[in-house]
């Protein structure tokens, strides 16, 4: 990696940090759910730098994404003013506050103290096309697990937070024949 | 550069990421939280592959992390809209029948 | 395989950003002169039309609201220009890119991902009512368009066996994308007519809600905003040119030139379904883009792949 690299990487990794310390700092909601889409973007970059170029991206987009609706839900849920307003919605703030430099200890002390091996190995030739062919062929399990269960999630999302089920769109012994929404959707079911 | 350093940055997102999880009474805060303390496993095992063994099978872990992660949210906002929908409120310590 | 396209200098980005702000040019003077088409105007004016609102908006003194909450309203209003600039990265001008990304099929994707962020933004910022419900309307409009174009684009890298933009214009060396994925075309335009926040998607732009995420822009907030949103409109006319229209490939002309052309007849199409499609209210085309785009998308992917399994 480049000199320029590296500073460049350096500067994400500051960035992903300090983003992710704002997320429990502004009194912003929407501050708060876009400083944690800040801190993805640079994770995705520093992925980008680390040659992974299809993870990085993907992170990049779904974490964007997620943060998008995050911010909706912040906002519809906690039921305050969301302008520029000081907010404190903590408990147990020291015990926390202790447990979170208490486990960043232990982890360093994991990371300084392990004998990683030294030498980088070169990467493979083709990165994306190299994990394209693993899913497809020895790793397809971890996809054909994963499958499912995303399935399984959207069903139990769905349930989850339905508040009007099919009977109450076609009554009650479900013969009503067009559906009583109040808002009609596009297809005319 | 250095594998250490990486993974010491990972180590400080994961840990802001725990006092979140930890501290917040807002269940969708709670699960930023969570989602923080992802996002320093990833960038960890972004590295060791990077550092350590640049095949693809540690890439299928980080897409296995991230699957993890949607799951994550899709669940976590089905649960806080029922909450909500139950008391009005989202705050986790209103959630608290099964604590005896 | 010898690579379809050559990565030139980083300094291009001037030339390809200059390309960018004569193609938006372009796009406003024919909106404008449709515009003036169908009321009746002269279509003389129109044309000075675009450098005269660039020159009023800029000379316009910036207004603010109260508690407007400055810093996100303006990373959304240059956002989405921004988001132009880097979606062109990645796409070739003839044989020539500025990025030629392995995964660049994903960065686009991953950059109209931002856009949802910066309506919004945009919307939420100025600490306004019409604003910030233009911006819930984008965010139920993107719901429904995303998934739909994330299949579309995936048909292109499923035909190519690449996620590399060179290598999906190579793959259309014989036959055309758009010629035997149809489909996957048309949910694509739909896709990027959505992001754009035009014609039958822009209700979050909306009269009816005096002007929506826009209601409060001025001066050169206005003027950045709405060229980021011309730009992204010009981005995804340009990268339908190598996903589905061949590239640079035709007869005679050099490969830019082709490139160039097919760009400019995508986005007049776009530009004139402006005023040809009526507005689509956000929640009728959730249900559309739910029951009908992802099926048809899937389908038009499955039958790609079957295709490229027993080729």
């Amino acid at each position: 990696m480049t000199l320029i690299g590296e500073v460049f990487f350096w500067v994400l990794g500051a960035t992903a940090v300090l983003s992710g310390a704002a997320v429990f700092w502004v009194n912003s909601m929407a501050r708060a759910t876009y400083a944690l889409a800040i801190s993805f973007v640079a994770v995705g970059l520093q992925l980008l730098l680390l040659d992974q170029a299809y993870l990085g991206v993907i992170t990049i987009l779904m974490m964007v994404m997620e943060m998008a609706v995050m911010a909706v839900y912040m906002i519809m849920f906690m039921g305050m003013n969301p302008a520029l307003m000081p907010m404190s919605m903590v408990h147990d703030k020291r015990l926390s506050l202790v447990t979170a430099l208490v486990t960043f200890a232990l982890l360093a002390a994991g990371i300084l103290l392990t004998p990683w091996p030294s030498g980088r190995p070169a990467p493979t030739e083709d990165v994306t096309v190299a994990l394209g062919m693993a899913l497809m062929e020895p790793k397809m399990l971890a996809m054909i697990v994963l499958s499912p269960v995303m399935v399984a999630t959207i069903v139990a999302g769905v349930s989850l937070s339905l508040h009007r089920g099919r009977y109450d769109r076609y009554g009650d012994d479900l013969e009503r024949a067009a559906a009583d929404d109040p808002q009609p959707g596009g297809v005319g079911r | 550069m250095t594998l250490e350093a990486v993974l010491l940055i990972a180590a400080a997102l994961f840990s802001v990421g725990l006092y979140g999880a930890i501290s917040q009474q807002v269940v969708v805060m709670v699960m930023m939280g969570l989602e923080l303390m992802l996002n320093g496993v990833i960038l960890a095992a972004g590295a060791f592959w990077w550092f350590l063994s640049p095949e693809p099978t540690g890439q299928v872990l980080l897409l296995v992390v991230i699957a993890a992660m949607t799951v994550e949210m899709a669940m976590g906002f089905a649960v806080a809209t029922l909450v909500h929908r139950a008391r009005g409120s989202d705050m986790t310590d209103s959630a608290s029948e099964l604590k005896r | 395989m010898s690579d379809p396209v050559v990565e030139v200098d980083p300094s291009w980005a001037i030339v390809g950003a200059l390309l960018l702000a004569v193609l938006v040019m372009i796009a406003v003077a024919l909106d404008g002169m449709l515009a003036a088409r169908a009321q009746g105007g002269s279509a003389a004016a129109s044309l000075r039309w675009p450098a005269a609102e660039t020159a009023r908006l800029l000379r316009q003194r910036r207004r603010s609201t109260v508690a407007a909450d400055s810093l996100l309203w303006r990373i959304g209003g240059a956002g989405m220009l921004v988001a132009a600039l880097l979606k062109i990265t990645v796409v070739p001008f003839g044989e020539w890119t500025l990025f030629d990304f392995e995964a660049g099929l994903v960065w686009f994707n991953a950059m109209d991902a931002l856009v949802w962020a910066l309506v919004w933004l945009v919307g939420w910022g100025g600490n306004s009512v019409h604003a910030l419900v233009g911006g819930y309307r984008f965010l139920a409009l993107a719901v429904a368009y995303e998934l739909p174009l994330m299949f579309a684009l995936i048909a292109t890298a499923i035909a190519s066996e690449s996620l590399n933009v060179g290598d999906i214009v190579a793959a259309q060396s014989e036959l055309w994308f758009i010629v035997w994925m149809p489909v996957a075309f048309l949910i694509y335009s739909i896709g990027v007519v959505a992001f754009s926040v035009w014609g039958p998607f822009g209700s979050s732009l909306g009269a009816d809600i005096a002007g929506g995420v826009a209601a409060e822009l001025s001066g050169v907030d206005r003027l950045v905003f709405f060229a980021g949103r011309y730009g992204v409109l010009v981005a995804g006319a340009a990268f339908a040119v190598p996903l589905f229209l061949g590239g640079g490939s035709g007869a005679v002309l050099p490969a830019w030139a082709w490139s160039l052309l097919k760009t400019v007849v995508v986005l007049a199409a776009f530009v004139w379904v402006r005023r040809k499609v009526p507005l689509i209210r956000p929640e009728k085309f959730m249900e559309v883009g739910w029951m009908l785009l992802i099926p048809a998308g899937m389908l038009q992917d499955l039958l790609i792949a079957l295709v490229m399994v027993n080729r």
